[in-house]
């Protein structure tokens, strides 16, 4: 009894950093922002002056803000074209690095390595400099004879821009996807190849439901992970978000109303607004995992 | 028959490589170029070597492009250390210990892997600048301090799963506590799961732009993607080879760790992504 109670005591000794973290700088921030979201507090003005103000901050953000809609729309489309397109190309090419053979931990590799690139400013400088008037991939297009435009300048393409730069760094699903391969049983294909299957039937009938749970896993990581892309969009645009909001992803107009023009109360609106969003399509990812997702034997 | 199919496989990976490493390789290839030939040339052969961009670039901002690298350094050297103690520590309790509460607090934990940071900011943002410590390292280091990286206790926690009980029975007998159980047979032990936590930490930190722009304003205390951002308000022509010169430098690093630890990121992001 003595040493179980010890045990108690140990266990919240070595959670102690853990649960100030959670108490400290999630959850009392998280409530705060709660609490911010019904005032119109704006960080420069006194405390005294903050006011509570109900809902105002959203039915402005619904009703009277259509920078607001453009912020959504924008990263609704970026989502649901890069990351289906993401995951398509991350799967494929796991499927053609799946088998053992020379110069597959290279490709691996080199495949992977833009992963951890992609996320940083200077990647995005870059990627600003080949979509431009005068860039890479005009001077490619030239050899074509084919005159490019300012991608990044031009509203109807340059949120693309930013979707090809997500595509590019398809690393990281592909080696979650090669993990999940090297878990269906190889015997499952030796017994369909004894059957006369064809390769796309095994596909079908043995790949894909093998791998639905990681393909659930990806596709939820990568969902939440879209939806708040950031740092592209902000080198890409000069932190504007433009041209005309086209590339005003949701996060970026949420720092720009709370750290560029100090609304803190609205910005936490929004914040909260995009937290029950993104627990809302989990929610909906996870609800219709029951219908194609096969855990272990089931299938 | 299948012979060319594993060549068409072959020449289509190899495609595939060029078009994936081409825009790092143009990022260096245009490094070394003089700003006025960057532009509209995709190739990547170089006439000769503008290693002047790089001397130009160094000095193109406030301070020497060293002092951010210095301050990124900090900044990643204080988040690793951090996240490597108190990480460690609440996955030993998760994976071994049994207390009240445990399961609750596990399922929360579990729920702030996928918390983003957008929806804490604000408020956080406002707590840090009352306590003075805007400009500051602060806000970028304590909160790795405190575990708040959740991705890096749920892996540590599958990883002293996976450990044979065996060994802490034994020490127990022989009357070790927990926190010598925990330094002297965990600890030792998890070395590969510590290895993943660093490298990624390494890499995110560095990266790391939203919370570093936000907390970071003083140009004296600049972190290197806040720094190279300023390369974007400067539209000089002359800027561009500079830019590109600097972008290659504020890599390095994250390459080195890639190359150095790339079995331990393919492992690390593997089996996360299977449990």
């Amino acid at each position: 009894m003595a040493a179980h109670r010890r045990e108690g005591v140990a266990g919240y000794v070595f959670l102690s950093p853990w649960l100030l973290g959670l108490l400290g700088i999630t959850a009392i921030p998280m409530v705060g922002s709660l609490v911010l979201s019904f005032t119109n507090y704006d960080l420069l003005s006194d405390w005294s002056e903050l006011k509570w103000v109900g809902i105002h901050n959203y039915t402005r953000m619904f009703t009277d803000d259509p920078h607001y809609w453009h912020a959504v729309k924008v990263t609704l489309v970026f989502a649901l074209v890069a990351v289906p397109l993401k995951l398509s190309a991350s799967l494929a090419v796991a499927l053609l690095l799946n088998k053992e053979r020379r110069g597959t931990g290279l490709f691996r590799g080199l495949f992977y390595l833009p992963s951890l690139l992609g996320g940083s400013v200077a990647l995005a400088l870059v990627w600003r400099a080949m979509w431009a008037k005068e860039g890479a991939v005009n001077g490619f297009l030239a050899l074509f004879g084919i005159e490019g435009q300012n991608w990044i300048n031009e509203p109807d393409w340059a949120l693309h821009t930013l979707v090809v730069l997500a595509i590019w760094q398809f690393g990281a699903p592909m080696v979650i996807f090669l993990a999940g391969l090297k878990q269906i049983p190889k015997e499952l294909y030796e017994a369909a190849a004894v059957d006369g299957a064809a390769n796309w039937r095994a596909f079908w009938h043995i790949t894909l439901p093998g791998l639905s749970p990681v393909i659930f896993f990806n596709l939820v990581l990568e969902t939440v992970h879209g939806f708040q892309g950031f740092t592209s969009a902000y080198v890409i645009s000069g932190g504007t978000g433009g041209p005309i909001d086209s590339t005003l992803m949701y996060t970026l107009y949420l720092y720009k109303a709370g750290f560029g023009d100090y609304q803190m109360g609205y910005a936490s609106a929004m914040a909260w607004v995009f937290l029950v969003a993104i627990a809302v399509i989990t929610a909906v990812l996870f609800s219709t995992g029951k219908f194609w997702v096969h855990y272990g034997d089931q299938s | 028959m299948t012979n060319l199919r594993a060549v068409l496989r072959h020449a289509f990976l190899l495609l595939l490589a060029v078009v994936m490493l081409y825009p790092v390789l143009w990022m260096v290839v245009s490094s070394l170029r003089p700003s006025n030939e960057i532009f509209r040339t995709p190739g990547l052969v170089l006439d000769g070597l503008q290693v002047q961009n790089y001397s130009l670039g160094w000095d193109a901002l406030a301070a020497p492009f060293g002092h951010y690298m210095v301050n990124s350094a900090i900044v990643v050297l204080g988040a690793i250390i951090g996240n490597l103690v108190s990480c460690s520590m609440a996955a030993y309790a998760f994976a071994r210990l049994e207390f009240t509460g445990k399961r609750i607090w596990f399922a929360i934990m579990l729920g702030t892997i996928m918390l983003p940071i957008h929806v804490i900011i604000v408020p956080q943002y406002i707590m840090f600048s009352q306590v003075g410590w805007v400009n500051t390292f602060l806000p970028l280091i304590i909160p790795k301090m405190l575990a708040t990286d959740a991705f890096f206790v749920f892996l540590m926690v599958q990883f002293i799963r996976a450990l044979p009980r065996e060994l802490d029975e034994a020490a127990r007998i022989d009357g070790a506590g927990h926190p010598r159980i925990f330094l002297r047979i965990i600890l030792p032990l998890m070395v590969p799961a510590l290895a993943t936590t660093t490298i990624f930490t390494f890499i995110w930190t560095w990266n790391d732009f939203f919370s570093q722009l936000i907390y970071l304003t003083d140009p004296d205390m600049y972190t290197v993607p806040v720094a190279l951002r300023s390369f974007v308000d400067a539209t000089v022509d002359t800027s561009w080879g500079s830019m590109f010169a600097m972008s290659v430098v504020s890599l390095v690093p994250i390459f080195l760790a890639f190359l150095i630890g790339q079995r331990y990121l393919i492992r690390g992001i593997a089996t996360t992504g299977i449990k």
